[in-house]
């Protein structure tokens, strides 16, 4: 079985993370492996689809396996439809048994998993990103293919972040904590404190370095609470029309923890809430603890400890 | 600027509330009970739909159409809620749609129906469509169609699209860790995979609702079967890992002890 593996630089340069998990997902199924980077440094649709389609149709490869970044899941999907291949994407596990290759991928937003795999050849899959442990630096050499030529009526005008002042996302962080619309509600006094509670979440970001997660509700406030939540935006948001991260722990904050954003939570392996309903979602087995509490008090608390 | 003439693909998708469970058929795998779950417009799609609506709204002589591929009698169910959020013609498709459906072939019966619309100027089509559907989630069927129309400008996960005068756009595409890949582009066609965008969901309109609901009837009644689709993927298992946890519910503990607690577990 031949496989290719398609990667492409990150913006230090340097092979992307989620490029050597895609070699190490290749290098679990054996045979025989090359990989390619096909790409240049501008990040165009109309100049990565010719690219990655020469790499595919010139590699007679049984399998192309390419990692599920940003850029690769712009053009891939388009390159395996002119190079007459196959794809699924958001792979999350691959083997080599009787069946052949399969591979396994969710549908229905992280609620159904479903184990799939193709008779037709080439077969495109792509890795979802932190799932597979990365190939070592050194077991695999990347060759540059050969650039190919190709129109485009864009251009690239580089990368801006989401909203000003420090990135909230951290993808590589252990811990993700969510906040909910709870924040901005009324609280025990009858007033609703939206600037407390923005600066209790920015002070807990920067004393533990997690990553900031949102529900759709606390990304769509109104006017006067949005003011105060200017840090955050829809990226934030985790769940149904959200990202679905992957950390180690999360921490939920004022979130009722309804189906939509529990989606999101898929791949956060331990899960704590705190929420003055007792009977609100997390407590419906979503959570592995949930604490019935007062989040304003609790995370002023939770900082004050943090501090070095 | 010259008035636009935007396609937005988007399909019913079930609502995100309902439990779904997988069945086996001898079509393949579908979900229980599939047509009696409620179903919404797939909330990308959705997006997609307003901020075409918008666009439209603001370019006069703009035209927006829908073109949707699913099971009839739910278009027409769904359709008794989106004719009232915005003014569009729609194209119907009698097709399945679903987690399962494959999207080579749904991409397939989209380029299919678009091509077929009357007096359809390719070269200067705004394509829309949600980045990913809630159903099979894959982020391809756009990127299909767009190659099955012979567009190869295309942009995913954009949640910002302005143009100027001239007709040129600037878009802004979602990338890693939270940034905007931030591009331009000269001239249509182009095909864009909506993310948010910007808008919220329009209320709904009974006004717009009757204007739209002769032609999207209409739309309905000449809804062509799709082909059955050949090829795809071979699913070998469907299943829903338990993912119900034993909840530790913690009452009438101190803050303060809740506070160290959560610090030991996030040092831990
Ligand atoms: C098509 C569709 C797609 C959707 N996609 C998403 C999605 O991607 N992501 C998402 O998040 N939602 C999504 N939703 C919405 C989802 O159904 C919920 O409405 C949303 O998650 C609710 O957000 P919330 O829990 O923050 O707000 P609320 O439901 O308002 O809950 C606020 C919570 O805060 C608690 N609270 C208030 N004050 C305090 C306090 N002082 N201390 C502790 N707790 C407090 C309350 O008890 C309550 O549980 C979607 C819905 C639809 C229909």
């Amino acid at each position: 079985m031949k496989i290719l593996v398609l990667v492409h630089n990150g913006p230090d340069g340097k092979i992307a993370k989620a490029a050597l998990e895609a070699v190490g997902a290749a290098q679990s199924l054996g045979g025989e492996i090359s990989a390619v980077n096909p790409v240049g440094d501008v990040p165009l649709h109309s100049l990565d689809v010719p690219a990655l389609a020469t790499a595919i149709k010139s590699s007679g490869a049984d399998i192309v396996i390419a990692p599920g970044t940003s850029r690769f899941a712009r053009s891939l999907p388009a390159a395996a439809f002119r190079a007459g291949a196959e794809i699924d994407t958001h792979i999350t596990a691959v083997s080599n048994g009787p069946e052949g290759v399969t591979a396994q991928r969710w549908a229905y937003r992280q609620r159904i998993l479903c184990t799939i795999t193709r008779s037709a050849r080439p077969w495109v899959l792509m890795t979802d990103c932190g799932v597979f442990a990365p190939a070592e630096e050194g077991s695999f050499t990347v060759e540059n293919a050969a650039p190919v030529q190709a129109t485009a009526s864009s251009e690239c005008l580089g990368t801006q972040a989401a909203v000003a002042g420090e990135q909230t996302i951290r993808p590589d962080a252990e811990v993700l904590f969510v906040a909910g619309a709870g924040w901005t509600k009324k609280q025990a006094d009858g007033a609703t404190h939206p600037g407390e509670a923005a600066a209790l979440i920015k002070d807990f970001l920067a004393a533990s370095g997690a990553s900031l997660g949102s529900s759709k509700s606390l990304v769509e406030i109104g006017d006067e609470a949005k003011e105060a939540f200017g840090f955050m935006s829809h990226m934030n948001q985790v769940g149904q029309t959200g990202a679905t991260p992957r950390h180690k722990k999360g921490l939920s904050t004022c979130c009722h923890g309804e189906e939509p954003h529990v989606v999101g939570w898929r791949f956060i392996t331990e899960r704590r809430a705190v929420n003055i309903d007792a009977n609100c979602g997390w407590a419906q087995g979503k959570a592995d603890v949930l604490y019935v509490a007062d989040a304003f008090k609790v995370m002023s608390l939770v900082n004050g400890m943090l501090k070095p | 600027m010259k008035p636009l003439n935007i396609i937005v693909c988007g399909s019913i998708v079930p609502d995100p509330l309902q439990t779904l469970e997988p069945v086996e058929t001898p079509q393949g795998p579908a979900l229980k009970n599939e047509q009696m779950l409620p179903a919404v417009l797939d909330p990308w799609a959705a997006c997609a739909l307003y901020e075409a609506a918008h666009l439209a709204a603001s370019t006069p002589g703009s035209q927006v159409t829908l073109v949707s591929a699913g099971p009839a009698p739910k278009l027409r169910q769904l359709m008794m809620s989106v004719a009232q959020k915005a003014p569009f013609a729609l194209v119907a498709v009698n097709a399945p749609a679903g987690g399962f459906a494959d999207a080579r072939a749904t991409a397939a019966e989209l380029a299919k129906a678009i091509k077929a619309i009357p007096g359809l100027d390719m070269s200067n089509v705004l394509l829309f469509g949600g980045c990913s559907s809630a159903a099979r989630d894959a982020g391809v069927t756009m990127q299909f169609l767009a190659e099955e129309l012979g567009i190869s400008e295309f942009f995913q996960a954009v949640d910002e699209l302005k143009f100027s005068e001239d007709g040129s756009f600037t878009v802004l595409e979602r990338i890693e860790g939270g940034s905007y890949l931030k591009s331009s582009c000269k001239t249509l066609p182009a095909a864009i995979g909506w993310a948010t965008g910007s808008l919220p969901e329009p209320p709904n309109n009974p006004r717009t609702g009757m204007m739209n609901m002769p032609k999207i009837m209409a739309a309905l009644a000449k809804a062509q079967p799709a082909a059955p689709a050949a090829g795809g993927a071979k699913y070998l298992k469907t299943e829903i890992p338990s993912s119900k946890r034993d909840t530790r519910i913690v009452k009438d503990m101190p803050e303060e002890e809740i506070a160290r607690e959560i610090v030991q577990w996030i040092r831990g």
